[in-house]
């Protein structure tokens, strides 16, 4: 009976040897593709607890985002200074519902895995603490955000409002309101967590949308921003003669396209037209001017490039313009036409650029740990490298915006600096004269030397309901953000 | 080994010199009963350092706890198993001590888990302590009440009998009353539930070797011969069969792979052993392919179990699919080779990690080595037992020590390659690492009938008595004598050649 037993005893140690070589295989060979899959929520948790990077400004250091240690297993709990105001940038950093905004789209700099971050990890391998997350110092400008965020709160708006240089492309501010407090979605408390989630995602408001970026609106008058462009370059002048009709048939149709409140355009001149935004001379102009020559244009203004500042942004479009009536009416930003607040922003960036558009970005440079090791340098870029219209056309049409800021009401004017703008009242809806419409304000300043370009919308009107226009409603928001750029406020 | 007769005198100088007797080995028992203690004491440290905890007074309890069971554990083996084999019990602490800092290691990450969610949370761990110290409680039970081990034969029928209606228990009982998470295999009574195959393994195990050995010659002659291997009667086999089938079936009805797997791997082992034919393996693995065949066409769950088993990462997210094992497998290759450390993975993301899963949590925080060391224990824990089975005189308790120390490694074969995708996952305990009081209970049962044949194994023969005077009485009256009937195949007649 010895010998059968002992070809038992050697059956076992093959079953062990079996089970080792298979351990072998799983925990050796086969470890690191386990390690990395995504669905490891492993990598992931360890990632959570690393001591993630800070997100700053240029302007002071001010910070963000950062994060403070606590107690429990994750050990880093992510804080927003002034959460909701920032939230468009930042994004959240949620251990249940991921991350979203910068925090996704610089995330391997934040949470330490760049390659760039290697020799610094590296070493704190070597001096024995744990590894932290490198920062991203952002082109935001805190006191033109602060400016802004405050004031569309304050008014209740729903809308966006996006602040840049026009010779940088650096984004100075970029609000949505409402928003939401990306902290409780950071908070390692996971009721907090879900509850905050679900407030925020079943909100009618949604306050988690970025408007600024994510969101597209026709844009209105502020379109005939890029109309005048065109013409301009297709050899008009600021004197060239208009029509102040106060109405006009729409080819091939019998609908009639009117000025704001019907009225007659106060003018004659090109130049008036664009200061009293009438929309019978834009109407027509877009006619004449025809589909190809409007889309040449507008991709130097970007439109049609897909764009990551490096958040991603909704491509903003014309729309078919297929026929006679559509380039009318898309001539007055309506109809197709739909732009996100940063295209709409870049129209007169571009303007205030001499006719450069420039690539738009909110990340000025990636840091190390500490922030004081710089990885990369952002330096300005040119969107497209075609000019959207020559320096001296530029210069006309800034005249033009001057003169239409003269027109514009709304408060927030300042004496001393001198605005170029241009005003918006867009329908919009399935009853378009019954629905409150979307304001718009795009300006630069000073009109000389553009430090700041902006643009805002307040979407339905805002507190005016159907008496609502771009001047009464969305110039105030653009103002304060100059101010606040140019000093004072 | 009869001793040759010794003359008056040689009785003398063996009472005044005696020979060297066999070394008991409890002085080794205890040292390396320290030794594993002191491992379980390192692995406390390191899990309550990991999870930055202060040294709590937990510490002290588990500790104390612990130490003081297997304190009485060994003093039992002292009193009542002096010549047990000396690495059974420390390997069976070792692991036992494992298994409770993983289940309170869970525990904490549930806890804090629960804390966050603001839900209620029992743990596991205390709970696992009380189930040692039932388990060492019926452990002192069986090394006392079996003095040896040759008696169990007397109840073979009594245990079979016990062991299969055990079995078919939850089958019987209403689902209310038998089923938890989709495992028809529990009883239920108010207070605690218990799993019988646990206990009926070891039971049928009884059944198996008395049968066996009583069996064995007719096993071995009585046949017809065909294709030159002589088949047992159909009615020296039939109960053996019957038995078998019956555990067979009851398993499938109630869905228990894992215990099925075992008993047949169990039932072939003892019945290799006893009539020394491989046939019966062949013809035993035959019956398993066409059974499995067979299970794979009739039954979805094992459809799931193997399509889970060819690749868990593509039925991931089906209801029933390969998620848990998906799960483990990450964690085991998170932990690679040196593993995370004790107490900085994260066990408890995989579902069921304190019992079913426990392997891939060690193997995530130890790493590649420590599992390859748990897995070593285990089989000088088994290859322990073969010693003592090989070295034990009584064909019952060879075969039965061959059945206890089998069913240790293909326990854990069945469900450590389960977890790791060697073979489909069949779910069966771990033994001594894993949550739970059955298969606790039952495995400290059979680490006790290992000691007791161990220890019959190493004792030495009884001491010669000096020759006393025999009263011969004239051959012509003497009466017949009545042969002890023989329980352990022939012991008294010597041990016949194996």
């Amino acid at each position: 009976m010895n010998k059968p037993m002992r070809r038992v005893g050697i059956a076992m140690l093959t079953m062990v040897v079996l089970l080792l070589a298979n351990i072998t295989y799983i925990q050796v060979v086969k470890a690191d593709d386990y390690r990395t899959d995504s669905r490891n929520r492993r990598v992931l948790l360890e990632e959570y607890s690393r001591q993630r990077g800070s997100i700053v400004s240029q302007f002071d250091g001010q910070v963000l985002a950062d994060v403070t240690a606590t107690d429990d297993k994750l050990k880093f709990e992510r804080r927003y200074t002034n959460g909701p105001m920032y939230a468009p940038v930042t994004g959240y950093y949620s251990v249940r519902y991921g991350s979203a905004g910068m925090e996704r789209a610089e995330d391997d700099i934040l949470n330490g895995s760049d390659p760039r971050l290697f020799v610094r990890r590296l070493s704190d391998m070597v001096t024995g603490r744990d590894p932290r997350g490198g920062s991203v110092q952002l082109t935001i400008n805190p006191a033109v955000q602060s400016a802004v965020y405050n004031l569309m709160t304050q008014k209740g708006y729903t809308g966006a409002a996006v602040a840049m240089n026009p010779k940088t492309g650096e984004i100075l501010a970029m609000v949505s309101t409402p928003s939401y407090d990306p902290n409780a979605l950071a908070s390692h408390d996971s009721t907090t967590q879900q509850e905050a989630w679900t407030r925020f995602t079943d909100d009618p408001a949604e306050p988690m949308v970025n408007r600024a970026i994510s969101e597209t609106y026709p844009p209105g008058s502020t379109f005939k921003l890029l109309v005048a462009a065109a013409e301009l370059e297709n050899g008009a002048t600021a004197t060239t003669p208009v029509s102040n009709a106060p109405n006009v048939k729409l080819p091939g149709t019998n609908v009639t396209l009117e000025n704001y409140g019907g009225e007659s355009c106060p003018g004659t001149t090109f130049k008036d037209a664009l200061a009293y935004s009438c929309n019978v001379p834009f109407a027509t102009f877009a006619g004449q001017l025809g589909a190809d020559k409007l889309r040449a244009t507008a991709a130097n203004f970007g439109i049609g490039t897909p764009l990551s500042i490096p958040l991603a942004v909704a491509p903003s479009a014309l729309g078919d313009l297929d026929s006679q009536g559509a380039l009318y009416q898309s001539g007055i930003g309506q109809r197709d036409v739909r732009l996100t607040p940063l295209q709409d922003l870049m129209l007169s960036a571009t303007i205030a650029n001499g006719g450069m558009a420039m690539k738009p970005q909110l990340i000025k440079s990636l840091l190390g740990a500490d922030l004081s090791e710089t990885l990369q340098t952002f330096s300005p870029e040119k969107l497209t490298g075609t000019p959207a219209l020559s320096k001296e056309n530029a210069a006309v049409l800034t005249d033009m915006m001057i003169a239409s800021e003269a027109n514009t009401k709304g408060g927030g004017k300042r004496g001393d600096i001198q605005i170029a703008s241009k005003t918006g009242t867009a329908e919009h809806g399935t009853d378009p004269k019954a629905t409150p419409p979307h304001a718009w304000y795009t300006a630069f300043a000073p009109a000389a030397d553009p430090q700041i370009a902006v643009a805002v919308i307040v979407e339905s009107g805002g507190n005016r309901g159907l008496a609502a226009t771009g001047g009464t409603v969305a110039a105030e928001i653009g103002r304060a953000a100059i101010n606040a750029q140019l000093g004072g406020g | 080994m009869s001793q040759p007769p010794l003359s008056d005198q040689a009785a003398a100088l063996y009472a005044s010199n005696p020979p060297r007797e066999m070394p008991t080995r409890r002085g080794t028992e205890l040292a390396m009963l320290g030794f594993a203690a002191f491992i379980v004491t390192c692995a406390f440290v390191l899990v309550q350092a990991n999870q930055e905890q202060e040294l709590s007074w937990a510490i002290v309890w588990y500790g104390l706890a612990y130490l003081g069971l297997f304190a009485v554990a060994h003093a039992a083996v002292r009193r009542w198993a002096a010549y047990a084999d000396p690495l059974i019990l420390p390997c069976v602490a070792l692991l036992n001590g494992l298994g409770l800092v993983m289940i309170y290691r869970i525990d904490l990450a549930n806890a804090e888990e629960a804390t966050r969610s603001g839900e209620n949370f029992a743990a596991d761990a205390p709970k696992q302590v009380l189930f040692t110290a039932l388990s060492l409680a019926l452990f002192l039970a069986v090394l006392i009440v079996v003095k040896d081990h040759r008696t169990l034969t007397r109840y073979g029928y009594t245990a079979g009998l016990i062991g299969m209606v055990a079995l078919a228990l939850p089958a019987v009982l209403p689902s209310s009353l038998s089923e938890v998470n989709g495992a028809k295999v529990w009883v239920k009574l108010p207070g605690f539930s218990i799993q019988p195959a646990e206990f009926s393994k070891i039971l049928l195990m009884i059944f198996f070797s008395s049968f066996l050995v009583a069996k064995r010659d007719l096993f071995m002659i009585a046949g017809k011969k065909v294709f030159g291997v002589e088949l047992p009667r159909a009615r020296d086999l039939g109960p053996l069969l019957i038995a078998a089938a019956v555990c067979l079936l009851v398993l499938v009805f109630e869905k228990d792979l894992g215990t099925s797997l075992l008993l047949f791997g169990i039932v072939l082992v003892m019945l290799y052993v006893a009539t020394e034919r491989a046939i019966w393996v062949l013809t035993g693995l035959s019956f398993f392919i066409v059974g499995c065949l067979i299970a794979y066409q009739l039954f979805t769950h094992v459809q799931q179990r193997v399509a889970n088993w060819i690749d868990p990462l593509a039925t991931y997210s089906d209801p029933g699919g390969g998620y848990q094992i998906a799960q483990g497998l990450f964690g085991l290759g998170t932990g690679g080779v040196g593993g995370t450390g004790l107490g900085a993975g994260r066990p408890e993301i995989v579902p069921e990690s304190n019992t079913d899963f426990i392997t891939a949590g060690l193997g995530e925080e130890l790493g590649f080595v420590g599992l390859a060391a748990i897995l070593v224990v285990y089989l000088l824990l088994a290859t322990r037992g073969m010693r003592s089975a090989l070295a034990v005189r009584d064909t019952f308790g060879k075969l039965l020590g061959c059945g206890l120390s089998f069913t240790i490694v293909m326990q854990v074969f069945v469900i450590v390659g389960g977890v790791t995708k060697l073979i489909p996952m069949t779910g069966i305990t771990t033994p001594f690492l894993s949550y739970g009081g059955s298969s606790l209970l039952a495995n400290y049962i059979l680490v006790a009938l290992l000691l007791r044949i161990s220890d019959a194994a190493r004792r030495p023969s009884q001491k010669p008595r000096p020759k006393q005077p025999q009263q011969q009485a004239p051959l012509a009256e003497a009466h017949t004598v009545m042969v002890q009937r023989p329980p352990a195949g022939g012991n008294a007649t010597g041990e016949p050649t194996a």
